[in-house]
């Protein structure tokens, strides 16, 4: 069991740097999500860790051991691949074993630690025996980590485990990931594109975007208070409204391109005022008002009932960019129609509109 | 057939089945000749059905061939087959190892010269034999290689569609696959053994078909550099016994001899059809 | 195309490369250099010494009537094969396409030859045309056409062309067949939908798509007559009667490995190898293969 320390982590592929020095300290125990649209070096990074790609600079080390130039064997780490990488002629038995095997374990005791795991993993005898393309993809999943599980490491990796399995299958597995990690207690890194599969499973995010950490936190955390728009864009779902607006003379008001203008929590912004920003208005935070105080009229363009809630997409003004809304339950709302609506002023999230960084007060 | 007229799938396995007799006569013939005694087949017309004397024509055939009175020494098919098989052996089991060992060096290795490596052995397809028959022939009398079963094996090993082909194989071998072994602590050598090498069994035992039926066929190389009458092949021998100036040749002898030439390559293709198909096709892409 | 993954080893690669180069170094690129080399010497007669003397060899060669003779009669038994190989293997692999469920079995019947070894399958074609047993022989001679191809020179043509088209149908066969197994029904039957008849299907539609396959296999055939065939003609007419079937392989052989003509035989190796070359070419070049470096 150990932690894992990145310190200045940067990748190069000859002049292209793709992985821009990322810092992180993992505590030993804890379950970190690298989470980034695809392209954005997070494979790159837990591959790094593994030991699959060199190092250009910077130091990763795993408990007290700096890891450059160990090779993946030596880091006590295992790792789930996306597409398992189960050797196709083994039995799901000696699939777990090999590695075990090669690390020169007595017969007995791999037996042990097979067994073990398969029990953990409810994988039974008759499945040890198959091969994997007798298996079906929730199987195969098991078995790669069973092979993770039987080696006792420091550290599991996880590179996108279940984006090759149907949509119910997912969620179920991803239980059970979150499960076994609480239950081994082995610090685990996972890589995902999904920011749900994030959200649930991650004691804390990194989010990670053309090579630079964008923000490491909880997954509350992030969604309460995204340091940058894109972290604000790509947590939650349906995804934030961005809307470009401007902070009132005073201060205490965020005028909208439409022409309404919202509340702003009294005196927090007055350093800003006059700036020009982004505002960020999370879909569910809309509700129907009745006071004109502060309000913004949404133009109802599409309105989707979903039973729990209902999306409603729409435009304020003379704005023509969309923004959605949710509204709890089923509402009786027709296209074409105007909603007054409103956002309480602590949940307004306003961005720097060049540098795309939160305004703090 | 988008046709469902009768008489046209009759026609259709009319003209088949004329197609299979007419490529089957010739064997057919042969086979007919080797069971008659000289005396009948010198008859006019030859005879069109089997004769009697079978089992003494292979028996002579395998034992003693043509004898010391026709002039050839008396090697019997027998030694002259074993001599066939450990050469197809040979050169199917040799080309498939060094193959095998250089595409995995090709594919799974970053190193100096690795162009020039696999610009070499891509020159080799640019190379029969028949294109440099007096150096090569050469090249092997001075390694003292005449006449000895190494001579007949280890100059056509070399392979450029066999290491092609075993490229092609690991090529599409997922990337996962090696990084598991990496993490599960298989050197390359282990990885080699223990997951490349079965995952490629049956590309193995596809070009292994195709490779033995190349070596058994050998023809040119054999007859340039067996002179002993112990080391000569089967299929070179039959040539050997028909060109006995103007003495009556043994016709019988020799079509027996010509049956048992060809019925190792033709067993192996016929029963291991799947694998033979499977190789030719593989080696051509 | 390249792999991700790769095994850093300073020395196993080479290890790993060795055999193979050190086969392809001592047997084939030493020798073919030999051969370079020898192509542009002459020898004494003793063998003693040798001098440098440019390009006379080849001038030599392509002054000679006997070489040109070989040139015309190598280029003729190609092209008969090849035509004859395929025409016969298509026309066969057509039939046996129609009947779908059979044709695993005609395969099975017809893929056989390729086992044959060309000597072997002269041997079995020269039994059948010998002028005094064969029962071929015999019958063109009821029929009143004398036959003798030991003194004729076009009937010895005729019976190697014969007895070298015949091993190479199997497979032609087999990958003509591939080739329209591969066409989807659904074409065929948009086709006879619309109206056309067997015959036009195929010279409209089945053939045009063929012709990767037919590509392929014209210039696998090439290569086959040139350089595979040697064996039936060693055993069949020794280049004979009068060298009517002396094509170059068997030339460079007889002039090199037994008229013992150093800087002649060179320089037809050369020459050989030129046409192995361009023969390659358009493998590579015209023929969509898998190898791209």
């Amino acid at each position: 069991m150990a932690g894992i320390n990145l310190r200045g982590v940067v990748k190069a592929y000859g002049k292209t740097q793709v992985i821009h020095g990322v810092d992180c300290t993992i505590a030993d125990g804890e379950f970190l999500v690298i989470v980034g649209p695809s392209g954005c070096g997070k494979s790159t990074l837990l591959r790094m860790i593994a030991g699959l790609e060199i190092i250009t600079d910077g130091e990763i080390s795993i408990g007290d051991r700096v890891v450059n130039d160990l090779e993946p064997a030596e880091r006590d780490i295992a790792m789930v691949f996306q597409n398992y990488a189960l050797y196709p002629h083994m039995t799901v038995y000696n699939n777990m074993a090999y590695g075990l095997k090669i690390r020169g374990l007595a017969k007995a005791d791999i037996d042990t630690r097979v067994r073990k795991a398969a029990e953990i993993l409810a994988l039974d005898d008759d499945l040890l025996r198959r091969t994997p393309r007798q298996l079906s993809g929730g199987q195969r999943q098991r078995v790669a980590m069973g092979r993770a599980i039987v080696r006792q490491p420091s550290a599991f990796l996880f590179d996108e485990p279940l984006s090759n399995l149907d949509a119910k299958l997912r969620v179920q597995m991803r239980l059970e990931i979150k499960k076994l990690q609480q239950n081994l207690g082995i610090t685990s890194v996972y890589v995902t594109h999904d920011q749900v599969e994030a959200m649930t499973l991650g004691h804390r995010l990194m989010v990670l975007n053309g090579g630079v950490v964008e923000q490491i936190g909880a997954p509350i955390e992030l969604y309460e208070h995204p340091a940058t728009l894109f972290v604000a864009g790509f947590i939650g779902s349906p995804a934030m409204n961005l809307l470009p607006a401007r902070i009132g003379d005073g201060g205490d008001r965020v005028e909208l391109s439409g022409g309404d203008s919202l509340a702003l929590p009294p005196g927090r912004f007055a350093a800003h005022a006059g700036q020009t920003v982004t505002a960020g208005l999370r879909p569910e935070h809309f509700e129907i008002v009745t006071d004109d105080q502060s309000v913004a009229r949404l133009a109802v363009d599409v309105v989707e009932q979903l039973g729990a809630d209902t999306l409603v997409h729409g435009h304020f003004g003379n704005d023509r960019g969309s923004l959605t809304v949710r509204l709890n339950g089923t509402q009786n709302l027709q296209a074409r129609q105007v909603l007054p609506m409103s956002v309480r002023p602590e949940l307004i999230h306003l961005f720097d509109a060049d540098s795309g960084r939160r305004l703090e007060s | 057939m988008v046709e469902n007229r009768p008489w046209l799938t009759v026609a259709t396995h009319v003209v088949l089945v004329i197609g299979v007799l007419i490529v089957a006569f010739p064997i057919y013939v042969t086979f007919v000749a080797s069971t008659h005694s000289l005396f009948d087949l010198v008859r006019i017309p030859m005879p069109v059905l089997p004769g009697s004397h079978m089992v003494e024509n292979y028996l002579q055939a395998i034992s003693a061939g043509l004898g010391e009175a026709s002039g050839t020494a008396a090697v019997g098919a027998g030694r002259m087959m074993f001599n066939s098989l450990v050469m197809a052996l040979g050169i199917a089991g040799g080309k498939i190892a060094i193959s095998i060992i250089a595409a995995f060096a090709i594919v799974y290795f970053r190193f100096r010269f690795r162009m020039v490596a696999f610009w070499m052995i891509f020159i080799t397809l640019m190379l029969p034999v028949e294109v440099r028959i007096l150096p090569t022939y050469k090249v092997v009398a001075d390694l003292g290689m005449l006449d000895t079963y190494g001579g007949l094996i280890i100059p056509l090993i070399a392979s450029a569609t066999a290491t092609f082909m075993f490229r092609q194989v690991f090529m599409a071998v997922p990337d996962e696959l090696a990084e598991a072994a990496r993490i599960d602590g298989a050197g390359p050598l282990r990885f080699f053994w223990d997951v490349l090498l079965p995952l490629s069994r049956t590309n193995i035992a596809a070009l292994f078909v195709i490779l033995f039926i190349y070596g058994w066929n050998q023809y040119l190389w054999p007859l340039l550099i067996t002179t002993d009458p112990e080391m000569v092949t089967i299929v070179i021998s039959i040539n050997r016994m028909l060109s006995v100036g103007d003495d009556q040749a043994e016709w019988q002898i020799a079509m027996a001899t010509t049956m048992l030439a060809m019925l190792p390559p033709v067993l192996v293709v016929v029963f291991m059809q799947r694998l033979f198909v499977k190789g030719l096709v593989e080696t051509e892409k | 195309m390249e792999k991700r993954v790769v095994f850093r080893n300073p020395v196993l690669p080479y290890l790993l490369l060795a055999p193979q180069l050190i086969v392809t170094l001592v047997f084939f690129i030493w020798p073919a250099f030999q051969a370079l080399k020898q192509s542009v010497l002459l020898e004494d007669p003793f063998g003693l010494r040798s001098r440098f003397v440019w390009l006379e060899n080849f001038e030599y060669l392509f002054a000679n009537a006997q070489y040109l003779d070989s040139l015309s009669i190598t280029a003729v038994f190609s092209v008969s094969v090849a035509a004859l190989a395929l025409s016969v293997a298509l026309y066969l692999a057509v039939q046996a396409d129609r009947v779908v469920k059979a044709a695993a079995v005609y395969k099975t019947l017809l893929i056989w030859p390729y086992a044959v070894a060309p000597a072997v399958a002269g041997i079995l074609w020269l039994l059948m045309f010998n002028p005094t047993l064969g029962i071929l022989a015999y019958a063109l001679r009821s029929l009143g056409y004398d036959w003798n191809h030991q003194v004729n020179g076009d009937q010895a043509m005729v019976l190697v062309v014969v007895a070298a088209a015949w091993k190479q149908i199997s497979y032609n066969f087999l990958f003509f067949l591939a080739g329209m197994q591969a066409i989807p029904r659904s074409l065929i039957e948009a086709a006879a939908i619309d109206g056309a008849g067997p015959a036009r299907r195929f010279w409209t539609i089945v053939f045009p798509l063929l012709t990767p396959t037919t590509f392929f296999l014209l210039v696998i055939n090439i290569v086959y007559a040139f350089f595979d065939t040697f064996g039936i003609i060693h055993a069949v007419t020794q280049g004979g009667p009068a060298g009517a079937t002396n094509i170059l392989v068997y030339k460079v052989f007889n002039d090199g490995f037994i008229g013992l003509d150093l800087g002649g035989s060179a320089a037809q190796s050369v020459i050989l190898m030129a046409i192995v070359i361009g023969l390659t070419v358009i493998q590579f070049r015209f023929i969509e293969r898998k190898v791209h470096y």
